[in-house]
C-alpha cells in the first residue's frame, strides 16, 4: 500500500517542478551537478542547497503534522532563536556536557511546542492567534537571554553541529534525514499520522469515534517545537553564536510555503513528509538557481513568488477543473464539427 | 371562509443538488390574508422551498407566480423588492446599530445626500407604535429581547411593502408570553391582507394560529388542508409518512422478554443538561428500545447523554449495576457504548479519508495509535465488512465522500460493529439513504438484537420503530411521557402517544 502511495498523482507535480528548477541550473551552469570529495567530505552545487536547507526542512517537517491538524505555527522562528540563545548562553557558562546543553535546547522546543498546543487544544485559541503570541514574545525572550546582545562561543565539539560532517556529508544534512526518517516511522508505521489526518479532515466525528483529538492537536506543537528547537541549534553552531533579532528570521513562512508546495491544505487532512521536503527543496534550488543565474539581486523575491504563484496555481482543483473543462469543450466542438460534416 | 386571491403561488417546484433530488415538483399557494403552516419533519423540503422562494436558491424547475406575474428571484434582496420578506429564527439584522436604524438600515431618507436621522427615528417610532411596541429606537437593537428584535424585523419586512411574509421558525427561542405577542401581530398583518407562510416544529401553535396547513414529506407535497378540519393525528401520520413499502413484509418484531435481573442499562428518573427530565427506562440485552417522538422532542437529547457528550444533572443511570456518568466518548466507548450519529456528514464521516481508513478509524482508537493494525488484517476486515453489510464501492481506497448516503451510513455501523460494542446507539439511522439500504439497516438492527446486543435507536420513522422496538420511549417536549411495551406497540399507539397535546 505504501509504494502505491509513493507513486501517487500528488507527487507528480513537486517532483516535476524540482526537477525543472534543477535542469535551469544544469543549463545556467554545468558544474552544477559538480561533486567532489575533499578531506572525507563531499563538496559542490547541491551538496549546499541541501546543507542550506536543513533548517527549513526541519521546521516544515513539524509544520506538515500542525496544519494537517487544521493548525499552524507562526512561532517556530522564534523558538530558534530561543534555543539559540539558550545554547550559546549555557556554551559560555562552566557547563562543558555538550550533551546536556543540547538536551536543554531540545527542552526549549518542548516547552515552546507544550505552551503553543496547550493554548490550541485546551483552551481553544485558534492556532494562528496562539502561536503568534510566541513568534512576538519569543525573540523578546530570546533577548532578555542574550540581554541584548549577539553572543558568541568557541566550542568546535557543538559547533560541528552545523559546520561539521557525518559520513561525509555535511551534519545538518544528516540530522535532519535523521529526524526525517524517524518522524515517517512515528507517523506512518503507527496509526499517530491516520489519526492525525483524521482530527484534520473532521475533528468532530474523529472525537465521537474515541480518537484523542485535543492530545493529538496538542503532541504535533510539541513536535513542532522540537523540530524547531533542532534547527535553533544548528544555525547557531553554525554561525557559532546566537542573534536574537535575525536567527530564523521569517523562516516558519518558508516552512509553511513548503507544505504547501507539497500539496497539503491549510484546512488540514492529508499531509506527506515526502512531499513537504521536495517543497523545501523546489524553494532552496529556487534561491540557488536565481542567485546562480547572475540576475539583478533585487528580482529576487519577485522570481521567487511568482514560480511559487505557478506551482501553487497548478494545483489548484478549481483552475484544473477549468483548464479540464476547456479541453473537454473543445474536443467536443471538434466532435460536433466532425458530426456536422458528415450529416 | 371565502377563497381568496392567491397571493403567491409556486407550481410544481423542483430543486435537486448533486442529483440528490430534494423538492419533487412541489405545489404551494399562498392567499392573500391567510396564515398558512409549512410543516415536515427535518429534511423534507422546508428550508429548500423557503430559500427557493426567497431567491437564495434557484429552482430547477417550475414556476413561481406572484400576485399574476411569474418571478424568478436571483437573490434574497430581489425576492425583498418585489414584496416577499423572510424573518428567520435567528434575527437577520445588525445588532449594534440602534431599532430605528436597523428598520431603515439600506433605505434611509436623505436630503442633500445625508441621512435624515430625526425623520428616521420619527419614523421608526411610528412604524413600530402600530406593532404595540412602546421602545426607545435610538437604543441598540440587542438591547431588546429575541421577541422584540423578530417583531422588529417583521415591522421592517412589512414597511418594505411586504405582501408575502415568511416566518422560519419565529417562536424557537421565545417564551408564552412573547410568543402571544407575535400571534397578535401576526393575526393584525393577516386581516390587513399579508399572506403569512409560517414554518414551526410546535403543533399546538399551528392549531392555535394558522388558517391552513401545507405538510411537506421527502420533497414531495403531502397536501393542503384546512387547520380545523385536520385532527391532530392525522397531522402526524402525514408528517411521518407511510411510505416505506420495502418494510412492508416486516411485521412487527418483538425480541423475546429477558429476565428481569439481566438488566444492562437503566435510567432512574434522569434529568439531562441538555434539557431533558423524566428520563426512566431498563434495557436488557438484547433489547431493541425505540425513542419516539417528533423533531426536537428530546430523542438525539437521550443519545447525547448516554455516549458521553451531555451530563445527567440529577437522577442516576446505571450500567450492569453500576453507575455510569461518562464524561466524553472515549469513556463511553470504553465501557462498550457505540454512537452513530444523527449527521452523518460532520459528526460521521470523516471526508476524504478512504473507505479503508472509516471503517477502520474506530477499531484503531479503541487499540491505541502505538498498535497499528497490519495491512493484512486491514484488508481482511474491509472485504469482511464490505461483503457483511453490502457496502457497495468499487475501491476501498475511495474517499469515503463519493459513496452514496445508504453506503455511507453502513461504513459507520460496520465501523462500530468491529469494536464489538454492547450498546449500540443509533440516532436517525435511515435518515436520507435509499429504500434498499433502508431495509438492509432494519434487517441488520434485528440481527443484531438476536445476537444479544442492546440497541437504542431514535428515529422519526413510526414504522421503522414499530418494525424492531420491543420497547418505544415516548419523548415529548424534552419529556418522556410514556412507554409502550412489546405487543403494544403499533404504529397507532405510537402515533397516538405523540400525539396526545399536552
Amino acid at each position: 500500500m505504501r509504494t502505491i502511495q509513493l507513486f501517487d498523482s500528488r507527487f507528480l507535480l513537486p517532483v516535476v517542478a524540482l526537477a525543472l528548477i534543477l535542469l535551469t541550473n544544469l543549463i545556467l551552469s554545468p558544474e552544477f551537478f559538480h561533486l567532489e570529495f575533499k578531506d572525507g567530505r563531499l563538496y559542490g552545487s547541491l551538496v549546499d542547497v541541501l546543507n542550506r536547507s536543513a533548517p527549513c526542512a526541519l521546521l516544515a517537517i513539524g509544520m506538515s503534522l500542525v496544519i494537517a491538524t487544521g493548525g499552524i505555527d507562526l512561532s517556530v522562528g522564534a523558538v530558534i532563536a530561543i534555543t539559540g540563545a539558550v545554547c550559546a548562553n549555557l556554551l559560555n557558562s562552566s557547563i562543558d556536557s555538550i550533551s546536556l546543553i543540547v538536551l536543554a535546547g531540545l527542552f526549549v522546543g518542548v516547552v515552546a511546542g507544550a505552551v503553543n498546543g496547550g493554548l490550541v487544544s485546551f483552551f481553544g485559541i485558534q492556532p494562528i492567534v496562539a502561536t503568534l503570541v510566541l513568534m512576538v514574545a519569543g525573540r523578546g525572550i530570546a533577548q532578555l537571554i542574550n540581554d541584548g546582545q549577539i553572543v558568541t562561543f568557541q566550542n568546535p565539539a557543538f559547533a560541528s553541529i552545523g559546520v561539521g560532517s557525518i559520513f561525509g556529508l555535511p551534519s545538518p544534512v544528516v540530522i535532519t534525514l535523521g529526524i526525517f526518517l524517524l518522524a515517517q516511522a512515528f507517523v506512518r508505521l503507527t496509526a499517530m499520522g491516520l489519526f492525525i489526518e483524521a482530527s484534520g479532515c473532521n475533528p468532530k466525528a474523529s472525537s465521537y469515534i474515541g480518537i484523542p483529538v485535543r492530545t493529538i492537536k496538542w503532541s504535533v506543537y510539541v513536535m513542532s517545537g522540537l523540530c524547531a528547537a533542532v534547527a535553533g541549534m544548528i544555525i547557531t553552531a553554525d554561525i557559532h553564536g546566537a542573534d536574537a533579532n535575525n536567527a530564523g528570521l521569517w523562516l516558519e513562512l518558508d516552512a509553511i510555503l513548503a507544505v504547501v508546495l507539497g500539496g497539503a491544505s491549510l484546512a488540514g487532512g492529508r499531509f506527506s513528509l515526502p512531499l513537504t521536503l521536495i517543497g523545501v527543496l523546489i524553494i532552496q534550488a529556487m534561491t540557488t538557481t536565481i542567485i546562480m543565474s547572475g540576475i539583478d539581486p533585487k528580482f529576487n523575491l519577485l522570481i521567487k513568488s511568482l514560480i511559487i504563484v505557478t506551482v501553487l496555481l497548478l494545483q489548484s482543483p478549481i483552475l484544473r477543473g477549468q483548464i479540464r473543462g476547456f479541453f473537454a469543450r473543445k474536443h467536443k466542438a471538434e466532435n460536433s464539427a466532425v458530426v456536422e460534416s458528415q450529416s | 371562509m371565502t377563497a381568496r386571491p392567491a397571493a403567491l403561488q409556486l407550481n410544481k417546484i423542483c430543486k435537486s443538488f448533486n442529483r440528490v433530488s430534494v423538492l419533487r415538483s412541489v405545489d404551494l399557494e399562498l392567499r392573500a390574508g391567510e396564515i398558512h403552516a409549512l410543516l415536515g419533519e427535518n429534511g423534507a423540503g422546508k428550508s429548500t422551498l423557503i430559500k427557493v422562494m426567497t431567491g437564495a436558491y434557484s429552482a430547477d424547475g417550475g414556476e413561481i407566480i406572484l400576485g399574476d406575474k411569474t418571478i424568478s428571484p436571483q437573490t434574497p434582496s430581489d425576492a425583498q423588492k418585489l414584496g416577499i420578506s423572510t424573518v428567520y429564527q435567528e434575527v437577520n439584522l445588525l445588532p449594534n446599530l440602534s431599532v430605528a436604524h436597523n428598520l431603515y438600515l439600506g433605505r434611509e431618507p436623505r436630503r442633500f445626500g445625508c441621512i435624515q436621522w430625526k425623520k428616521i427615528r420619527a419614523r421608526a417610532t411610528e412604524l413600530l407604535k402600530r406593532f404595540d411596541l412602546d421602545i426607545n429606537v435610538n437604543e441598540p437593537l440587542s438591547s431588546y429581547s429575541i421577541a422584540v428584535q423578530q417583531l422588529v424585523a417583521i415591522a421592517r419586512a412589512v414597511d418594505c411593502s411586504a405582501k408575502v411574509l415568511i416566518l422560519d421558525e419565529p417562536t424557537a427561542s421565545l417564551d408564552a408570553r412573547e410568543v402571544a405577542l407575535l400571534f397578535r401581530v401576526m393575526r393584525d398583518l393577516r386581516d390587513s391582507g399579508v399572506a403569512i407562510l409560517f414554518v414551526t416544529h410546535f403543533l399546538d401553535q399551528v392549531y392555535e394560529v394558522t388558517d391552513r396547513i401545507t405538510i411537506l414529506r421527502n420533497g414531495e407535497r403531502v397536501g393542503t388542508f384546512a387547520t380545523n378540519a385536520l385532527p391532530r393525528n392525522e397531522l402526524v401520520a402525514h408528517m411521518l409518512g407511510k411510505e416505506l413499502h420495502a418494510l412492508e413484509h416486516l411485521s412487527h418484531h418483538c425480541p423475546p422478554a429477558g429476565r428481569e435481573e439481566d438488566v444492562l442499562l437503566e435510567a432512574d428518573s434522569v434529568t439531562i443538561a441538555n434539557g431533558v427530565e423524566q428520563l426512566n427506562f431498563k434495557a436488557r440485552q438484547g433489547d431493541a428500545i425505540g425513542l419516539a417522538g417528533l423533531l426536537g422532542s428530546g430523542r438525539s437529547e437521550i443519545c447525547s447523554m448516554l455516549f458521553g457528550l451531555s451530563h445527567v444533572t440529577s437522577g442516576k443511570v446505571s450500567l450492569a449495576g453500576k453507575e455510569f456518568r461518562p464524561n466524553s466518548p472515549a469513556a463511553a466507548i470504553k465501557k462498550g457504548f457505540a454512537l452513530c450519529p444523527e449527521d452523518r456528514k460532520t459528526e460521521g464521516i470523516v471526508d476524504p479519508l478512504s473507505v479503508r481508513e472509516n471503517l477502520l478509524l474506530a477499531l484503531q482508537a479503541q487499540k491505541g495509535w502505538w498498535r497499528p493494525i497490519r495491512a493484512q488484517q486491514q484488508k481482511a476486515l474491509v472485504d469482511e465488512a464490505i461483503r457483511a453489510l453490502k457496502i457497495v464501492c468499487s475501491d476501498a481506497e475511495k474517499p469515503i465522500g463519493q459513496l452514496s448516503g445508504g453506503n455511507q451510513q453502513k461504513v459507520i455501523l460496520a465501523r462500530w460493529l468491529m469494536t464489538k460494542p454492547q450498546i449500540f446507539i443509533l440516532d436517525e439511522p435511515t435518515r436520507g439513504i435509499d429504500i434498499g439500504a433502508h431495509a438492509e439497516i432494519l434487517e441488520l438492527i434485528r440481527k443484531l438484537c438476536a445476537e444479544g446486543m442492546t440497541l437504542i435507536v431514535a428515529s422519526s420513522e413510526i414504522e421503522e420503530l414499530v418494525a424492531f422496538s420491543n420497547k418505544v420511549i415516548i419523548m415529548r417536549d424534552k419529556k418522556m411521557v410514556g412507554m409502550i411495551e412489546g405487543d403494544a406497540i403499533t404504529e397507532n399507539s405510537v402515533l397516538s402517544a405523540i400525539a396526545t397535546p399536552v
